[in-house]
């Protein structure tokens, strides 16, 4: 009893170092600070667990940690920015892992004590499993280990409808009969196929939504087993990162003008519809030389860069040439679309990488009223969020997507490697606009190009 | 512990974390779901109940080992990788 007083003091010291950890993301200055203070609540809490009492067999635990920590640290030194996505969905589908292990062990052991442990035993190992499938799918299409394209067949809806009457039914019957351990086993199966059936019909373009989702769904679950097993700092943990994956997911959505049940249930690479030109418009190209004296005199630059600027590696140029603005005088200014990078504020950590000082980064509300105040915007591999038509074209798919106005700019430069559409496959009206010049090819060299005309005007 | 007790925690938790993440700028979303990752490792306190217990089965010692080994990688891959991130990010000079 004395222990488990002196472990659970521990746990609210825990708690509040993890709300403090939080709280300290609130600005870049403070938030290495938090991520001390939360990891140190961390190591409170599984001291605190260890010398309980409860635990008298050591080997295992050990076996185990070491395991865990050094995949982890593995892992997490050898990550390129880019595959921070991948990597989030990994940790998502282990930690969903680790908390259907643990139900299963209670159960196991002990069995569904009474009729509300049974229902959250229940919840447990549905919303985990699926999380654990769900984020092994997720995992494979950012790391291109399988097709980013949404993956779809004739039945879909049917089967899915399927398994969830299945696994309701299912789990009816086991709360009536909580010793049925096949009814246990089935239940936790079939969330794991329906897992891979949630997320394969889901496109690239739509998984920063995915794994915000899927984040929430790992708090929910740790909440879950913190029912089951009785631990009220599981209940705590779990809720702060329930709401955390909830508020990503909306902010995405919003980024994206779409509905959480749209982007889980519509497969929006399947309902596009081709945008017919009616009129034969022509994109105006211009060459570097002629760029570079635009932008030798323009007094405000902004730049807004689109996840192709990564695939393209081309982060440092763009810091150099944007240095060398700067030291020409100009003011220059990042504008991040909350949906640029392949997961929220993927991109930040992008440019960040590429020493770029964050008080350059605006966000897209900050950024559009001074639009039309700039002289250049360089649109870098993005294209979907700079298209005018989302707030023109009410027959555009992408109507009503907030946007960053690009084309409010006095000149705007799309470095672009070809006409190609965006993800959405829409085609972009920015490009045939009177104060829009497209500079055709790999972003990386033409970027290099243009930092080689300032350097060598600046020798003359 | 009664019911009521944890339900109690979970409401006000939720509340919590609504109000400490609606306040994290999206310049800094990105560790903010590693450091999310991180402390959901948190289920390692219940692994390490599940794996350290008595009366092990093999199945028990399964699961719980797994779960150790699941939650720490959690916890050490979600803090370092968020340490990393964070270290990136500079004000201009």
């Amino acid at each position: 009893m004395n222990n488990d007083f002196f472990t659970n003091s521990v746990y609210i010291i825990s708690s509040v170092l993890f709300a403090f950890g939080l709280k300290f993301l609130g600005s870049p200055v403070t938030a290495r600070r938090g991520n001390m203070l939360s990891a140190l609540g961390m190591f409170l809490a599984v001291l605190a667990t260890l010398v309980n009492g409860h635990i008298i067999n050591f080997q295992w635990i050990l076996i185990g940690i070491i395991i865990g920590a050094s995949l982890g640290a593995l892992v997490a030194f050898k990550a390129a920015m880019t595959q921070m996505p991948e990597m989030i969905a990994l940790l998502h589908g282990c930690g969903a892992m680790a908390s259907v292990f643990v139900d299963w062990t209670a159960y196991h052991v002990h069995g569904a004590t009474d009729l509300t442990n049974a229902i959250t035993l229940y919840l447990s190992i549905v919303i985990g499993g699926l999380t654990v499938t769900g984020s092994a799918i997720a995992w494979g299409k950012l790391s291109e280990n399988i097709p980013g394209k949404p993956i779809l067949f004739t039945g879909q809806k049917w089967l899915n409808g399927a398994i969830i009457t299945a696994i309701v039914i299912l789990g009816i019957m086991f709360l009536l009969q909580t010793t049925r351990y096949d009814l246990f086993l089935i239940i936790l199966g079939l969330s794991l196929f329906f897992g891979i059936f949630m997320v394969i019909p889901i496109g690239g373009a739509d998984m920063p939504v995915v794994i915000s989702v899927l984040n929430s769904y790992s708090g929910i679950v740790a909440c879950t087993t913190g029912f089951v097993i009785h631990n009220t700092l599981l209940i705590v943990v779990g809720s702060l990162v329930g709401a955390n994956g909830i508020i990503l997911s909306i902010i995405m959505c919003k980024a994206m003008n779409r509905s959480i049940g749209n982007v889980i249930f519509g497969a929006f690479g399947s309902v596009i519809k081709k945008t017919v030109t009616d009129k034969k418009k022509e994109a105006k190209a211009i060459p570097v030389e002629d760029a570079f004296l635009i932008l030798e005199n323009a007094k405000s630059v902004v730049i807004i860069p689109g996840y192709g600027m990564a695939v393209a590696q081309a982060q440092h140029a763009v810091r150099e040439l944007s240095e060398l603005l700067e030291s020409n005088g100009c003011d220059v200014k990042y504008a991040i679309h909350p949906v640029a990078g392949r997961m929220p504020g993927h991109m930040n950590v992008l440019l960040a990488e590429a020493n770029i000082p964050y008080d350059q980064l605006m966000e897209m509300d900050a950024i559009n009223p001074l639009m039309d105040t700039v002289d250049v915007a360089i649109v870098i591999g993005a294209n979907d969020v700079v298209n005018p038509a989302s707030r023109t074209d009410t027959s555009s798919p992408i109507y009503g997507m907030p946007i960053i106005a690009a084309d409010k700019a006095k000149t705007v430069f799309v470095l672009k490697r070809s006409m190609a559409t965006g993800f959405a496959g829409i085609e972009n009206e920015l490009f045939y606009y009177d104060n829009c010049r497209m500079i055709f090819g790999d972003a990386k060299q033409t970027l290099q190009a243009l930092v080689a005309e300032f350097k060598s005007s600046q020798q003359h | 512990m009664d019911l009521i007790y944890l339900l109690f925690i979970l409401a006000l938790s939720v509340f919590l974390g609504f109000a400490l993440i609606s306040r994290v700028p999206p310049l800094l979303h990105t560790p903010l779901m590693s450091e999310a990752n991180a402390i959901c490792g948190i289920i390692v306190v219940g692994a390490l109940i599940a794996a350290g217990a008595e009366a092990n089965s093999p199945l028990t010692i399964f699961l719980g080992t797994s779960a150790v080994a699941l939650a720490t990688f959690n916890v050490v891959g979600g803090y370092l990788v968020t340490e990393r991130m964070l270290k990136m990010f500079k004000k201009k000079s």
